[in-house]
């Protein structure tokens, strides 16, 4: 459970001007049903002085989205729609004692909300610049859309400058991992940037190896794999071990496994190890089986 | 007033026994299990005793299949890092789109290794496409990882058929079965299921300790490396009073097995049936023909499930939601976006999970407090009036933006 502030609890549990206004002159519907979170504010306007005599407001969302409804109606009341038009997301917030970062977009759909409501009022389209983006930033409640525009517009190359231009970042942090791949898609895409790809290339197989320049003969593949277990060897043998070859049948390696290696618990973790570089050097996905497990001979 | 504790999928009270049994493992019998001397046997002695009580539970052929270790996460990472470290052949995992973020959190990381992770969809009602499973299985498959039952709707998966598919072509199994154990009879012995991840703090033991099983003969490669705990095969101090503890929870969860089939599930069917009759517009979610006794889980529509948990808290009542805001998140629960549940009621969904210490009082406490909840969040929404929902929901509202 969120630590919400005593007010946003009191807001929420006794919520001011709820429901529907019949008299409304202005309404402003923001949010979005996916998201969680949508609100429809409704606003008396008094046409002669236009200010604000009553206003109400319908939440579908948490327990800070109705604070925060709740608390915008009483803020708006008694003020003119240009002082309300003053009121920003951080007021919403501050009137309620604060709230939980990961809350902030709760006050910004408020603020949001406000604008829309007097934009009606008016006549007007009211056209934010949300544009229901992945949310990035959920301490400042910034999405990809936001951090790509400043991105490109300001030339920004680093999770640092684009918190000081957002402040997308600058909170718990948890965001640097989405803000660096936004850094990366707009760098592929910069104008001669001579990349058409994500810049981190990613295997399209596990420890991938590397292919070998040509096909090698049984002979060789038997001498390159020799070569291994001879580097292998001693390592193993420090441990009162040893290991040697037994048969090679296809893409299969079968090793006698000696001393204190033979049935020693780590056993597989031996064989893991000396496949990993049997993998690394053949260029070929290749298993490294113990004697035991060869075919019985017919 | 006595609060009501109904989320116990999340985690459990541990049960008076167990704390008593381990007690003695703080004071008196503080010895590390490695060491020779008196001090340690004695510990050690315990582990071997927990060690077969949770075997029992798990119906496994051999106490040395019994790994502890720290939670179910540490259990499901290492059997999938285990299996496509062992089999570097082999690139793909299969797995369900239900999955607990322990599972699915360390999927998204492989598939930006590079490996290829098939995740299996769900039905409306969280059930599984056989025939989509098993067009999948094939060689370059290193696991599967199916979670036994959900940890949302209690839906159980059919994972012992699953494993049989599996093992039939070779490949590992793996189930997340930290919801399962202890509220449903498992035998491992007589399934093809090659690893286990349990969870203690889900079954009345204390948190922080958990357990994989791994089936005798299967390759494995431990995720800690370093002493000779656990046979080399996770590496570090037993945290020997939690495993005594949670031998003690596995033995009474055998004993309590019966209960949870009967008495708990009598309370859980009570419980939702009371709710859905007596609230409009909701709906149990999930296959409710076939899941875990203690859970239901039911989608509230046209309001938010972090406020109604916010006002059940204010009456002394704890349950749990999937929606975006208890999380931090924007999008509903994971598991009802795959069940194609509509926004409407994902967002409002709430798990109410019973345990043995649950009573009929309590349930009929319950059934009185949630509908004025309901309806007092309902006056609030936008997409709701006084005769009801609106005509057309989402359209009866419409953002500016939307």
């Amino acid at each position: 459970m969120w630590e919400y502030s005593d007010k946003v609890r009191e807001h929420f549990f006794n919520p001011r001007n709820s429901g529907p206004l019949e008299e409304a002159n202005g309404i402003g519907d923001v949010g979005s049903i996916q998201c969680g979170d949508a609100l429809r504010l409704m606003l008396k306007v008094d046409p002669e002085t236009e200010i604000i005599e009553d206003a109400h407001f319908q939440t579908f969302g948490c327990g800070s989205a109705i604070a925060s409804s709740s608390a915008l109606t009483e803020m708006v009341k008694g003020k003119t729609l240009d002082q309300a038009l003053e009121i920003s997301n951080q007021n919403i917030a501050d009137f309620l004692d604060g709230l939980p970062p990961e809350k902030m977009h709760c006050s910004v759909m408020g603020r949001e909300a406000l604008q829309a409501a007097i934009a009606n009022y008016r006549g007007e389209v009211w056209n934010d610049d949300h544009e229901e983006g992945a949310l990035i930033c959920k301490c400042f409640a910034i999405d990809a859309v936001m951090i790509e525009d400043v991105v490109k517009a300001n030339d920004l190359h680093t999770v640092e400058e684009v918190t000081f231009y957002t402040k997308a970042g600058g909170g718990c942090a948890s965001c640097h991992e989405g803000i660096e791949e936004i850094l990366a898609k707009v760098k592929a895409a910069r104008p001669g940037s001579g990349e058409t790809s994500p810049p981190v290339a990613c295997p399209a197989t596990p420890e991938a190896p590397k292919p070998p320049s040509a096909k090698l003969t049984l002979v060789q593949k038997i001498k390159k794999i020799e070569e291994i277990l001879e580097s292998v060897r001693p390592m193993l043998q420090r441990d009162h071990g040893d290991v040697e070859l037994a048969d090679v049948q296809g893409k299969k390696i079968f090793v006698h496994l000696k001393g204190a290696c033979s049935g020693c618990m780590m056993e597989a973790a031996t064989l893991g190890g000396i496949q990993q570089k049997m993998i690394e050097a053949l260029g070929e996905l290749v298993q490294v089986l113990p004697s035991s497990h060869m075919p019985a001979e017919v | 007033m006595e609060p009501i504790y109904l989320d116990n999928n999340a985690t459990t009270r541990c049960d008076p026994a167990v704390v008593e049994a381990m007690l003695p493992f703080f004071t008196e019998h503080f010895g590390n299990a490695s060491s020779i001397h008196a001090f340690g046997s004695e510990v050690g002695k315990a582990l071997k005793k927990a060690r077969s009580q949770v075997q029992a539970l798990l119906g496994a052929e051999h106490d040395s299949e019994i790994i502890f270790n720290s939670c179910g996460t540490e259990s499901d990472s290492t059997a999938i890092l285990s299996a496509i470290k062992a089999q570097p052949e082999r690139n793909t995992v299969i797995t369900t789109v239900v999955e607990h973020p322990a599972i699915l959190t360390l999927c998204e990381w492989l598939e930006k290794e590079g490996y290829i992770v098939h995740k299996l969809k769900v039905d409306k009602k969280g059930r599984l496409d056989m025939d989509e499973y098993k067009s999948l299985l094939n060689d370059r498959v290193a696991i599967v990882s199916v979670m036994w039952a959900n940890n949302e709707t209690g839906t159980i998966f059919p994972v012992e058929e699953m494993a049989e598919l599996a093992s039939a072509k070779g490949i590992m199994f793996h189930t997340d079965a930290v919801q399962a154990v202890g509220k449903i009879p498992i035998d491992l012995k007589n399934t093809k299921i090659d690893m286990l991840s349990l969870s203690g703090h889900k079954l009345h033991a204390p948190k922080g300790i958990g357990v994989l099983y791994l089936r005798r003969g299967c390759r494995f490669r431990p995720l800690l490396r370093g002493g000779h705990q656990e046979r080399g095969r996770r590496a570090g101090t037993e945290n020997s009073a939690s495993i005594v503890g949670l031998g003690k929870a596995c033995e009474l969860a055998m004993e309590h097995m019966a209960e949870e089939n009967t008495s708990v599930k009598a309370l859980r069917d009570k419980l939702e049936k009371g709710l859905l009759s007596q609230i409009t517009h909701c709906f149990a979610t999930g296959d409710v023909s076939n899941r875990l006794p203690n859970t239901c889980n039911i989608a509230f529509e046209y309001i938010e499930g972090e406020a109604i948990l916010l006002l059940l808290n204010k009456m002394g009542i704890a349950g749990s939601s999937g929606s975006a805001c208890t999380s931090g998140s924007l999008e509903p629960s994971h598991v009802m976006r795959a069940m194609g549940i509509p926004y409407t009621a994902a967002h409002g969904t709430i798990r109410f999970s019973l345990s043995r210490y649950n009573t009929e009082a309590e349930v009929d406490r319950v059934i009185a407090a949630v509908p004025p909840i309901i309806a007092q969040l309902r006056k609030l929404s936008p997409y709701w009036t006084d005769k009801g929902p609106a005509a057309n929901p989402e359209a009866a509202f419409a953002p500016t933006y939307a």
